[in-house]
This record gives structure tokens, C-alpha cells and sequence, in this order.
């Protein structure tokens, strides 16, 4: 180990950390310091082990092998409440909360102080009170928790974590439904808890956010370390390239690979066609072609419609309105299994509860959709399995390549492409992809939007949703904008057509 | 089979041994081999075998016979769990298969013959196939949630076998019913020859063919299974209507052994050992991942704790106790949490003595 380069000893040194799952070493000989008084960034794409070694630091998980020095003290947790007592703290992405008590309650709940055996609400409030003020917020304690907007509900959090004095406090990706004041607020807060001395353990895939707040960080890729920078040393490209562990070459390929103009002629037949489709309180009826080779993108903001859009034309939701058309033939998609059959894949948003099936292993995940097609007596030939197993998860570059892995066991970009190589193993002619690039890094969204790119070119019908415009506009040749639930417009794509041509249709609701 | 555990858990000892110790099914079978040595040690030839008359004889024996109508329902009972189900009706649709076959049987002509005993059963499975199809019709098309729509059969089910026995214990005379319960085809007991054969052909289909797979996926997660094309419903209403058909073989069974049709004791609570059986076997009551062998090993272990009651002479005022504790041990030593921390002090114990040395 390295002596420190400031006065400062580290306030928890990890050295030789290794972690192993069933089929997946998450974590392999990671090395870990961080300061009292700085704000260090863990930074590395989705699966390179950060999440691991959270939990490992804060109890949730034990370690396999290597140390663990808190303070001067070596510890060995076997669960979040010792790491909380050697000064631990940590709030999660999601608030870990109770909206229906008051803020008072929830930043002293668990050591509440008492006296005479019953809790004294009274000192409880001052205290929760005091809290706040070290924190510089101005928020009544006697407020109710969830009558608060999720950026003060965090640093509501964040106060909780410090009522237990903590040295080191942990924000797992604090900032990934806060807006730019919101952020903001956030890091008046983190800055004066570093000032105080407090070790702030950061992570966010909001490169600049990074920048804006870390003092130093350490880079994961695949379980290990490959350094330890100040984040002054290092620019942001060269933060991507080490990420990635290759050059942006990938990144910088994409914005040749569609072409807008499509051959969409007059007298072609749309894959498919929907009509006047609708479903009462969903969105409202639209009409959308979708031809063999082409893009068509999805934009909205969040609850415009999008998702209900793809769920009518996938089968998942039936319409109560409207037709469906595929290759101009009149079909009722009653449920996904006849939109299926009608050759089109719907890959959801929400990936964890309406794609993966965490405790199937990834070759049962790939072959899940094609082998439902067949029904349970056709059982697919391992020969043909491993066949389409190999195939895709070389294809997506699916990492672990361990076909026998479980799938929660993956990270949630490798989850993603595992999910796509599931549809793709289906021969789809109309692929569905609500959101398949959110919460995944840059390098397997690179990957996926790539392939988008490659599936629509070799004449694949696409419908692409996504919550970045950037995205939509890189990808689609059409993209229909989506408002209050209701189709507004419908562009052609262009090189003219920018984010804020997109953004100004959505906020006018395409009425010039 | 497979038997993934799900949770993460921390090394402890050597690897081989560490593999063996961690196998879901490795505590069940400990449980289940003391068992039979405590027998043993109270009564020294429990496990000997012998032959009367061409029958095998024996604790062993009896072992197998006295599970066949446990191993039927808790069959069933495994496939429904898997699906996220349960089914609580097992155990009035042994008692109306009992009621149904008898009264038939002993309102017949000649209750002797082999046709007519043919038909008896023919005309229970068949009313049992139905009443499973009514579960499965509650939970996947109405969408009742299981626990609550096979509450419905399983207290207004004992109403039904009331009603068709009229309130009488039925008791009939018929040799070719009799031997499904109590005769012997090839030496064995023709129970466990039909209880073991099911089950052998169940365990076959579902990992031979693509049920298996589909049934754990829509345990998992039944949204994302419902996306991915698979027929959720569909499978959700078989393996109710299993359930039901195979309760009403073991039904048939337990009516034989006794030929007698009770309906208020007929499989009185034979829902909860099939539960227990298929908990004991490491399958999850929150669905998903399933092992049939493991639901044998439970059903086994359950039939030797009710044989080791008689056997070592515990008295029957405790005996529910008795079977509690070796549940409740068995469970805990199954429970990943409880390991972790058996495995931590172990650790902890392992470490002293060097912190003494410094």
C-alpha cells in the first residue's frame, strides 16, 4: 500500500478485495482509499463491480478475500448495521423512506432519544431540527415527509445517514431523478459535509456532475481497478476511454450509420400499419406506419404516451379503438403471444419486472421467448440452444459469457442484451424497444444503438423509444412526437432536424 | 436437477466438502438417513427386508407404501407452488375421490367386479380433473389469489363428500379396489407403484420437455413470462388441474387402504404435510425455481417421522410436537441466513486463537 500523498491517513483503506458470485467474479483484488474532506467519485460502466464493492464496504455483501480498514481498525461485516456502527453511511438511489411520517421521524428514526422508556418527540424534533441546520436546510421537521419533492426527501436521507456521526457517507447515484437546481442543492450540501471532514463516496453516470463535485476518483472496469486519479489530472475523454477500456471510435461510428432518407415509395406496403389506434385513458387514437428497414422514434416527455403507444402495438395492452394492420392484412393483437406470432418483438422499459427472469440462467433467458413460441412439448434441441446462445451472446459481446450465470447476477447492461438477444432469437420483422438504452453505460449503449442501426439496415421494421432526443434523433428516419397522451406530429428526419426542432414540437404540441 | 440456491454465501471449509454441505438438498437428506438411524438403534432390524408369500415385508417397505398417497398430492402441490399458487383444496379432494369411487362402488350390482371398480375410478378422477380445473379457472381467468380460491373448494369440498356419502362413513367390500391400497404387483405395494410412477413420469415431462423451464418462468416473474409469449394462464390452470387429478389418486389410494369413505377425515390436513414436503425440499413458496427431488425427499421424510412416532414410542398426545421440532430444525438448517451466521462464528472461533498468538 501506498503511503498517502497528503498528512491525511485514509479514512478506509480496501485492499485485495475479491468477491464471487455463482458463475461471475464481480470483484477481483480491488484496491479502495478514501480521504477524510474529499469527495471521491467511483466511476466505471455498468457491471465493472461498483455496486459490489458498495455493498461490500457497507456490509451487504461479505468478501471473499482482502481487507477492509476503517479508521485504523480492520473490520469484517456481516451486515449493514456493523458498518453503520464503525461510521458508515449510505443512501441509496431510491429514498429508502417513510413518506407518511414526518421529516422529524424519519431523520431520527431508530434513535429517537427517550426518556423515562417512552420517546421524547419534543427532543426528538429539536434534534431533527439541529440536523437539518448543520446541513443548512430550512424545512419544518413536522412536516410530513412525502408533501416534499424527491430532491428534499434526499437530502432528508442524507441527513438521516449523518445523525450516526458517520465519517464516510456513501451516495449511490443520488442525483438520477433530480433536476439542475435540485443537483445543485444536493452539492451546496455534499461541499459543506466534505468541508466538515466527512469522506463523500460518490457515484453517477452524469460525467459532468462528477467533475463538478469529486475531488479524486477510482475507475473500475470488468472487477478490477484500473486507477486512482484527482479528477483534475484527468479529462473527460480520457475518463471514457479508461471506462470502456478502449477508445471513443465506437462512440464516434454511430453518427454515420443511418442514412435518413429511406426507401419508403408510395405503393409500399407498411409492416405494419395502425389506424386510429386507442385505448381509453392510455392515449388517445393515432395512426403510425412502420415499413421493413426503418426507424421510427418515439419522443416525449416521460408519461406522453410513448410506452402506451408500443404496449398497443406489441399486444402487451388491447386496444379499445382502432385497427392494426400487418402487410395491409386486418389483425387483432389480443395478447403478446399473437403479436408474436405476427413476428413482432416488445422489449419493455422495465426491464426487471416485465423482462428478465433473474433466477433462469442467461441461456434459458435467450431461448425463453423462442421456446414459448413453440409451447412446452416442442422442446428446443440443445444443439439448436447452444447454437443461438452462442451466437447472440458473442453478437451483443453479453459479458460474463457465461451462459450458465443467473441473469440477476449480471449487471444491468448485460441484462439488456441479454433481453434483446431473447427477441432477436425470435426473428422479429418489427422490433418494439421501449427505452433499452436507460440506466445502461456508454459503451453497451453504444453497442445497442449500433445494432439498432445494423437490424434496421439488414430490414428490420424498428420502433425505437427513448427518453434522450439525442438518441432518437441518431437513430430514426421518422419520429412521431408523443404529448398528453396524444400523437402530435410526425417528422421526416434530417440532418436539419435538431433536438430543438423536436423539443420546441413537443412543447407546442406540433400546433404551427 | 438443478438446485440452485439463490442467495450468495460465504465460503466456509473445503471446497469439495463445501459444495456438498451447500446442495439444497443436502440437510433434507441428513435429516432424513438420522431418521432412519434412530429407528435402527430402537428397533435393530427396522431397515431388514423379507419376503412373505412373493410380497416384500418391512419398515422400508411400508415407508414406501405409506407415502404414495403424501407423494401424489405433494406432486401436484410442488407444480402449483412453482407458479407462485397454492393449493389449500388437496385435501377435500382426496376425501371426495374416497366418497365418489365407494358410494359408486357400493351402490353398483356387483361391487366385486373388475369393470365396475374401472368405472368407479374413472368417474372420481375424472370429478377431481374438474374441481383442479375450477382452482386453476379461479386463480388464472377470474384472478382470485390461490390461497383464497382453493379455500373455497377446501372447506365447501368436505361439504361436498358429506353429501355424497349422506353423512354416512361408506364402508364397501370390493377385492379389485382393494388392491390399489393395500395389494402388491410384483412384490411391491401397488400404491407405491402407482404413486412412484406418476411421479417418475411428472419428473420426466417437465425436465425433458420445455415445462419445467416455462413453469419456473412464470414463477419468476409472470409479467415478463406473459411478454415473452409464454402461455402464463395456460400453465397457471394445468398445473392446478395436476394438482386436483393427483389428489384424487391419492384419494382413491387412502380410500382403499381403509374402504372406507370418511368424509370429514378422509385427508384431514394432508395440504399442510404437502406443503411442508415441498418446503422441506428447498422450493420457495414465492415461486419459481422447483426440484421434484427434492419434494420426494420431503414426502420421505415426513412418512418416517409419523413411522419413527410408532416405532420409538412417542406418545401421540406429543407427536405433533415432536414432527414440529424435526421440521423446524431441518428448515432452519436449510435457510442460507442461519448458515451465513453458523458459518460466521465458525469463522470467528477459527480466528481466535491467532489473535491470541499476536
Amino acid at each position: 500500500m501506498t503511503s498517502s500523498p497528503s498528512a491525511d491517513r485514509p479514512v478506509v483503506e480496501m485492499s485485495g478485495i475479491s468477491i464471487e458470485f455463482p458463475g461471475v467474479k464481480a470483484l477481483d483484488q480491488v484496491d479502495f482509499r478514501l480521504f477524510p474532506g474529499e469527495v471521491h467519485a467511483l466511476m466505471g460502466e455498468n457491471g465493472a463491480g461498483k455496486s459490489t464493492l458498495i455493498k461490500a464496504l457497507t456490509g451487504v455483501y461479505g468478501i471473499d478475500a482482502g481487507r477492509i480498514v476503517v479508521d485504523g481498525a480492520e473490520h469484517r461485516f456481516s451486515g449493514p448495521g456493523e458498518a453503520q456502527e464503525a461510521g458508515i453511511a449510505t443512501v441509496y438511489q431510491e429514498v429508502n423512506l417513510c413518506e407518511n411520517l414526518t421529516v422529524a421521524e424519519n431523520i431520527m428514526l431508530g434513535h429517537e432519544p427517550r426518556r423515562m422508556g417512552a420517546i421524547d418527540w419534543r427532543a426528538a424534533r429539536r434534534a431533527a431540527a439541529e440536523h437539518l441546520a448543520t446541513m443548512g436546510l430550512d424545512i419544518d421537521p413536522a412536516s410530513s415527509l412525502g408533501s416534499h419533492s424527491i430532491a428534499i426527501q434526499q437530502l432528508v436521507a442524507i441527513s438521516r445517514a449523518m445523525v450516526v456521526d458517520a465519517k464516510v457517507l456513501i451516495l449511490d447515484e443520488p442525483t438520477s431523478s433530480l433536476d439542475a437546481d435540485e443537483v445543485a442543492q444536493l452539492f451546496t450540501v455534499v461541499r459543506r459535509l466534505r468541508d466538515q471532514g466527512v469522506a463523500v463516496l460518490f457515484v453517477s453516470h452524469f460525467i459532468e456532475q462528477v467533475y463538478e463535485i469529486s475531488d479524486r476518483m477510482t475507475v473500475l472496469r470488468n472487477g478490477q481497478r484500473v486507477g486512482e486519479y484527482r479528477t483534475s489530472e484527468l479529462d473527460r475523454l480520457e475518463l471514457v476511454s479508461t471506462m470502456i477500456g478502449r477508445s471513443m471510435d465506437v462512440l464516434e461510428d454511430l453518427h454515420v450509420s443511418t442514412e435518413h432518407a429511406v426507401d419508403v415509395e408510395q405503393g409500399a406496403t407498411p409492416y405494419l400499419s395502425a389506424v386510429g389506434l386507442g385505448r381509453k385513458g392510455d392515449v388517445r387514437p393515432f395512426d403510425l406506419d412502420v415499413y421493413a428497414g426503418e426507424v421510427v422514434g418515439l419522443a416525449g416527455l416521460l408519461g406522453s404516451g410513448r410506452t402506451e403507444v408500443a404496449r398497443l402495438l406489441s399486444g402487451a395492452d388491447r386496444a379499445d379503438s382502432g385497427t392494426t394492420r400487418i402487410k395491409d392484412v386486418p389483425t387483432r393483437l389480443r395478447n403478446p403471444r399473437a403479436a408474436i406470432s405476427q413476428g413482432i418483438a416488445f422489449s419493455s422499459e422495465d426491464r426487471k419486472s416485465e423482462g428478465v427472469v433473474g433466477d433462469l440462467t442467461v441461456r434459458e433467458n435467450i431461448v425463453l421467448g423462442l421456446q414459448a413460441g413453440r409451447g412446452w412439448m416442442r422442446r428446443l434441441p440443445r444443439r439448436q440452444v447452444d447454437e443461438i446462445v452462442d451466437k447472440y451472446m458473442a453478437a451483443l459481446n453479453v459479458r460474463p459469457a457465461n451462459p450458465d450465470a443467473l441473469l440477476r447476477n449480471l449487471s444491468g447492461g448485460n441484462q439488456q442484451k441479454v433481453l434483446l438477444a431473447r427477441w432477436l432469437a425470435t426473428a422479429p420483422q418489427l422490433l418494439i424497444l421501449d427505452e433499452p438504452t436507460r440506466g445502461i453505460d456508454v459503451g453497451a449503449k453504444a453497442e445497442i444503438q449500433k445494432l439498432v442501426a445494423e437490424l434496421a439496415s439488414q430490414g428490420m421494421a424498428v420502433v425505437f423509444i427513448s427518453a434522450e432526443l439525442e438518441e432518437v434523433l441518431r437513430l430514426s428516419h421518422r419520429i412521431g412526437v408523443m404529448r398528453d397522451r396524444h400523437k402530435v406530429a410526425e417528422i421526416v428526419n434530417s440532418d436539419d432536424v435538431g433536438v430543438d426542432d423536436v423539443v420546441e414540437l413537443i412543447a407546442s404540441g406540433g400546433e404551427h | 436437477m438443478p438446485a440452485t440456491t439463490g442467495s450468495r454465501t460465504r465460503p466456509a471449509g473445503p471446497p469439495g466438502l463445501r459444495n456438498l454441505t451447500h446442495h439444497t438438498l443436502f440437510w433434507p437428506v441428513v435429516a432424513l438417513v438420522a431418521l432412519l438411524v434412530a429407528n435402527t438403534i430402537f428397533s435393530p432390524d427396522f431397515l431388514s427386508v423379507s419376503i412373505l408369500d412373493g410380497h416384500l415385508f418391512g419398515a422400508p417397505i411400508d415407508i414406501l407404501r405409506n407415502s404414495a398417497p403424501l407423494l401424489l398430492v405433494s406432486l401436484g402441490m410442488t407444480l402449483v407452488i412453482a407458479t407462485r399458487g397454492i393449493d389449500l383444496s388437496v385435501g377435500a379432494v382426496v376425501a371426495i375421490a374416497g366418497a365418489l369411487s365407494l358410494s359408486f362402488i357400493a351402490t353398483a350390482p356387483d361391487p366385486g367386479s373388475v369393470s365396475t371398480v374401472i368405472i368407479a375410478i374413472a368417474i372420481a378422477l375424472g370429478l377431481c380433473l374438474v374441481l383442479g380445473i375450477w382452482n386453476g379457472f379461479l386463480v388464472s381467468v377470474v384472478g382470485i389469489q390461490p390461497i383464497i380460491a382453493t379455500l373455497i373448494l377446501m372447506t365447501a369440498g368436505r361439504g361436498v363428500a358429506m353429501l355424497i356419502t349422506e353423512g354416512q362413513i361408506t364402508t364397501v367390500t370390493s377385492a379389485p379396489f382393494k388392491t390399489l391400497g393395500a395389494g402388491f404387483w410384483l412384490g411391491l405395494p401397488a400404491a407405491a407403484l402407482i404413486a412412484y410412477g406418476v411421479y417418475l413420469i411428472v419428473a420426466l415431462i417437465t425436465r425433458r420437455s420445455a415445462l419445467g423451464m416455462l413453469v419456473e418462468a412464470v414463477g419468476i416473474n409472470p409479467s415478463a413470462s406473459r411478454l415473452a409469449g409464454v402461455r402464463a394462464r395456460t400453465i397457471v390452470w394445468t398445473v392446478f388441474a395436476l394438482s386436483g387429478l393427483f389428489s384424487g389418486l391419492a384419494g382413491l389410494i387412502l380410500a382403499s387402504n381403509v374402504m372406507a369413505a370418511d368424509a370429514n377425515n378422509a385427508g384431514l390436513f394432508i395440504e399442510l404435510d404437502a406443503i411442508l414436503a415441498v418446503v422441506i425440499g428447498g422450493t420457495s413458496l414465492q415461486g419459481g425455481k422447483f426440484s421434484l427431488s427434492g419434494t420426494l425427499v420431503g414426502v420421505l421424510i415426513i412418512t418416517t417421522l409419523t413411522l419413527t412416532v410408532t416405532i420409538v414410542g412417542i406418545s401421540p398426545l406429543v407427536t405433533p410436537l415432536f414432527k414440529a421440532l424435526v421440521v423446524i430444525a431441518v428448515t432452519l438448517l436449510q435457510s442460507p441466513r442461519v448458515r451465513d451466521k453458523l458459518a460466521a462464528r465458525a469463522r470467528q472461533r477459527a480466528a481466535r486463537p491467532e489473535e491470541v498468538a499476536a
